[in-house]
């Protein structure tokens, strides 16, 4: 190269460098699409549906008549419903990823079991629903209950927390493990006292997040019938006789909080949809403060921990 | 003033300055001060080498020749680069960009792009707008004849750059540094990751280079800086202790350190 | 331990110790195992399922009629059968969602890598995790009461219900999923292969362009099966937006079913156990597991077929 073509080689670069320039406006732009979205998204919702928000909407149950209704049974069912898929979801999960991390060989059985986590993970919810009604509720006979619902969920949120825990248990050095077997800890001594203990924090962040698309879930309850007009509460598990503890309340049929908000979308007249907004605005500050709390731990835990 | 300081040294008449460096001071993110007031000299169509112990600076010096720095935020240049004693190439107004098309770098690690070997020496001219065909093909053909590559790879160059071995691979990086013509190439511990007969083979390509381009090569072999270079200069813990010819610098070294690095002493 | 302690436990004691923690640590195993063992049934279950209720739908309708038949109307008299008017309707609203969300998504990735300081790339990242976290219930709903009437101020002629809206709606929650895995593929592309680029000249964009980009290929790729995934089995936001009707149409300014919305639509009524009727949405499902499959299968073979070497 020569200094003579320097003239060329440098409208060569600012023409370049322009087009740099451009994406990079593309680029920042695109990014505040999503940015965009959710503010208009919650600015809708809010505009609409905050004024909704009273005492009243919590503890109605729904009505015919939009300014009557309310959300009682439905975040009600909610919360129930996610204990249920927390009870099975958590200790399924958790022992599934502690199975192929930490003793899985590598042969046939956990090549098929990893294959087929990840294929789960991309099933569509609503064939969980097809399962739910299937196989839950005309098999093993369960109705469209609590129960169905919860194990649906919990299925659903499987891949979920298998996977984040299996990166949990990847985190933690090897030399710790080691250090518990060279004290004469038995594998599962070495599992239970050092490697559990350790990742719990991380695991938890993965079962919130798993919880958080639970709760948002419509697809998989649609099928099994999720009434939408339920004007009663299950029965509460606490009694007042022995054995003081009930689970007749898994058994009885529900609503959740987006079925209860599809079904008033779903409705032409606007007093439903205002109604609506204001189950959009719970609903989805409820999955954000999940979603908000598991990205704080997954930041706190990041920070406290150096290896 | 550098050129005063270093007459003794470029005594040989046709001898030309590429490159000098005037009271050079690097700072990485802005706080760590890795390159010490160097002064320094760069003869055209000779191979200058820089050695020292490991953390001394040197490929930070040889990263400052095509401004690499400039590419993570924090790093801070003061002092000059004269290319050709006209234009300082760490002045902000400078493009590093167009720093890099006339001063060209050869890496640690052979670093293909996952493209193949034809793709790979082509990517200089094509990142530059070149479009026509026949002069690609010409380009890149001179390239890997210039890099030694040629007859190994001329009937298989629509193949993946990764199935060259390893010196192959450090050979087609030194061809795309040579596709786009640049004046000056850069070598950072180029055989360092190579087995001994392809170090001797990219040894052999750059005593025969030189006749096209200036080469500032940094190198941990002192064999290797004897073997190679016309000068060398010898770095210690971020300030160029001596710089001369190598046969003097080897042979009879000014500084004490000096001696003892290249007698084995330490480092 | 002390010499009495010691004396105290006989080679057969030890040896008892032993075995008997040996006993648990292998039922503790086994355990483990069948949790694991956990997913493999689920899927099972998932597949018995679909099939044998699909199965009673066969012994009706001919599977031919179900793959190729233009009229889907199993609810009427007399019934029609024909699952095309689904497929087109999952394929186009689909189609629209990845028109959005590929551009978007790849650009947005090659932007925060390449381009964005780290601080902005903090910042961004939980905000588009909060966008993919928002149930799709509301999407649909945002969908059907914001969007649509907007593009109706664009598109005069737009039917309330239609499968652009849903599309771009789906797109933009698609977006993060894209994004995020296209960013962590970029990330793993070695520095020493961008050093190489810039070192010969090139420009931001060029390296993002030319070097990196074609050496993230497969975990790029794997992203946009994802988002494919993602789409065709999306349900409520189509359910919400796009309308019931099973119409044959491959023009998203009209309103049409998707298998999923059918699906739906059935589960809403009162479809009893056994009936044809009843089977037809396990059929649905049965395809839509199918097609999400096929997706799978490409991905696997375009991954393999451009797997990073560096």
């Amino acid at each position: 190269m020569t200094t003579e073509n320097l003239p060329e080689l440098r409208a060569n670069i600012d023409r370049r460098k322009l087009l740099s320039a451009i994406f990079a406006i593309v680029g920042l732009l695109s990014i505040l699409v999503g940015l965009i979205v959710i503010l208009a998204l919650v600015i809708q919702l809010g505009i609409r549906g905050v004024p909704r928000l009273s005492w009243q909407f919590f503890t109605s149950f729904p009505s015919s008549n939009p300014e009557e209704a309310g959300i009682l049974s439905a975040w009600v069912g909610s919360f129930l419903v996610m204990l249920v898929t927390t009870a099975f979801a958590v200790p399924l999960g958790v022992a599934a990823g502690i199975y192929l991390e930490e003793y899985a060989r590598k042969d046939w059985l956990s090549a098929l079991i990893e294959i087929n986590v990840t294929n789960l993970a991309g099933v569509p919810s609503i064939v969980y629903g097809l399962l739910a009604l299937g196989f839950f509720s005309h098999v093993l006979n369960l109705g469209e209950s609590i129960l169905t619902a919860g194990l649906t969920l919990a299925l659903l949120i499987l891949p979920v927390v298998i996977v984040t825990t299996r990166e949990a248990l990847r985190a933690i050095p090897g030399s710790l493990r080691e250090a518990a077997y060279a004290v004469g800890a038995s594998k599962w001594q070495m599992i239970q006292d050092h490697v559990l203990p350790y990742s719990a924090g991380s695991i938890l962040t993965g079962v919130i997040i798993g919880l958080s698309r639970a709760i948002g879930e419509t697809a998989p309850l649609v099928t099994i019938g999720a009434l939408t007009f339920i004007a009663f509460l299950p029965d509460s598990p606490f009694k007042a006789e022995f054995p003081f503890l009930s689970f007749e309340w898994l058994k009885a049929p529900f609503t959740v909080m987006p079925i209860q908000m599809f079904n008033w979308v779903s409705r032409p007249e606007p007093e439903f949809q205002v109604n609506a907004a204001a189950a959009g605005i719970v609903l989805i500050a409820m999955t954000l403060m999940m979603n908000g709390l598991a990205i704080y731990l997954r930041y706190r835990f990041r920070k406290g921990i150096k290896w | 003033m550098v050129e005063e300081a270093f007459k003794s040294i470029f005594d040989s008449p046709e001898l030309q300055l590429k490159a000098q460096v005037n009271n050079l001071n690097f700072y990485y993110g802005g706080t760590a001060h890795v390159l010490k007031n160097v002064n320094l000299a760069i003869a055209e169509n000779q191979v200058t080498a820089l050695i020292g112990p490991s953390g001394c600076g040197k490929t930070t010096l040889l990263r400052c020749f095509n401004r690499m720095h400039d590419l993570y935020p924090g790093n801070r240049y003061e002092g000059e680069i004269l290319l050709d004693s006209s234009i300082n190439i760490l002045d902000r107004q400078v493009d590093p960009i167009e720093v890099r098309m006339r001063i060209s770098m050869v890496f640690q690690r052979p670093n293909p792009f996952p493209k193949s070997i034809y793709e790979n020496v082509a990517y200089g001219l094509r990142v530059r707008g070149e479009q026509r065909q026949s002069v690609m093909d010409e380009k890149v053909e001179q390239a890997l004849r210039l890099a030694a590559l040629w007859d190994e790879v001329k009937d298989r160059l629509r193949e993946p750059a990764y199935n060259l071995s390893g010196g192959q691979q450090q050979r087609l990086c030194i061809a795309r540094a040579l596709a786009t013509d640049p004046e000056m190439i850069l070598f950072d511990e180029p055989t360092s990751a190579l087995d001994p007969i392809a170090t001797a083979s990219i040894e052999e390509l750059m005593s025969h280079l030189k006749k096209h381009v200036t080469i500032l090569i940094v190198t941990h072999s002192l064999q290797q800086a004897a073997r190679l270079s016309d000068y060398t200069a010898f770095m210690f813990l971020g300030e160029l202790v001596e710089f001369n010819k190598t046969i003097t610098l080897f042979n009879q070294p000014l500084s004490k350190q000096t001696e003892d690095y290249i007698s084995g002493r330490f480092g | 331990m002390t010499e009495h302690s010691l004396q105290l436990s006989s080679p057969s004691q030890l040896y008892q110790k032993k075995r008997l923690r040996d006993l648990k640590e292998q039922a503790i195993q086994f355990l483990l195992l069948l949790a694991a063992c956990s997913s493999v049934a689920t899927t099972i279950a998932i597949m018995w399922v679909l099939i044998s209720e699909s199965v009673g739908l066969f012994q009706h309708v001919s599977p031919w009629e179900f793959l190729t038949g233009t009229e889907w109307a199993p609810l009427f008299e007399p019934p029609a059968y024909g699952i095309l008017p689904l497929v087109c309707g999952t394929l186009v609203t689909s189609a629209v969602a990845l028109a959005v969300a590929i551009p978007l998504g790849t650009i947005a990735a090659l932007y925060l890598t390449e381009f964005a300081s780290p601080q902005l790339r903090e910042a961004v990242k939980p905000i588009l995790e909060l966008l993919a976290g928002i149930p799709t219930v509301v999407f649909g709903y945002f969908a059907l009461l914001f969007v649509t009437p907007l593009l109706q101020k664009v598109i005069p002629d737009l039917p309330g219900f239609n499968m652009l809206s849903p599309g771009i709606v789906m797109g933009i929650m698609i977006t993060p999923l894209i994004s995020s895995i296209s960013e962590d593929a970029m990330r793993a592309v070695p520095v020493e292969l961008r050093e190489g680029s810039y070192a010969t000249g090139a420009t931001r964009l060029q390296t993002a362009w030319k070097v990196v980009f074609p050496a993230a290929i497969s975990g790029i790729s794997a992203s946009y099966i994802l988002g494919i995934s993602r789409a065709v089995g999306e349900t409520m936001i189509v359910a919400i937006a796009a309308g019931l009707q099973p119409i044959m149409t491959l023009n998203p300014l009209e309103s049409a079913a998707t298998i999923t919305t059918y699906i739906v639509q059935v589960s809403l009524g009162d479809t009893p156990h056994g009936t044809p009727e009843y089977q037809t949405i396990f059929a649905a499902g049965l395809t839509l597991v199918i097609i999400t499959l096929i997706f799978n299968i490409i991905g696997y073979f375009l991954s393999r077929r451009y797997r990073e070497r560096y």
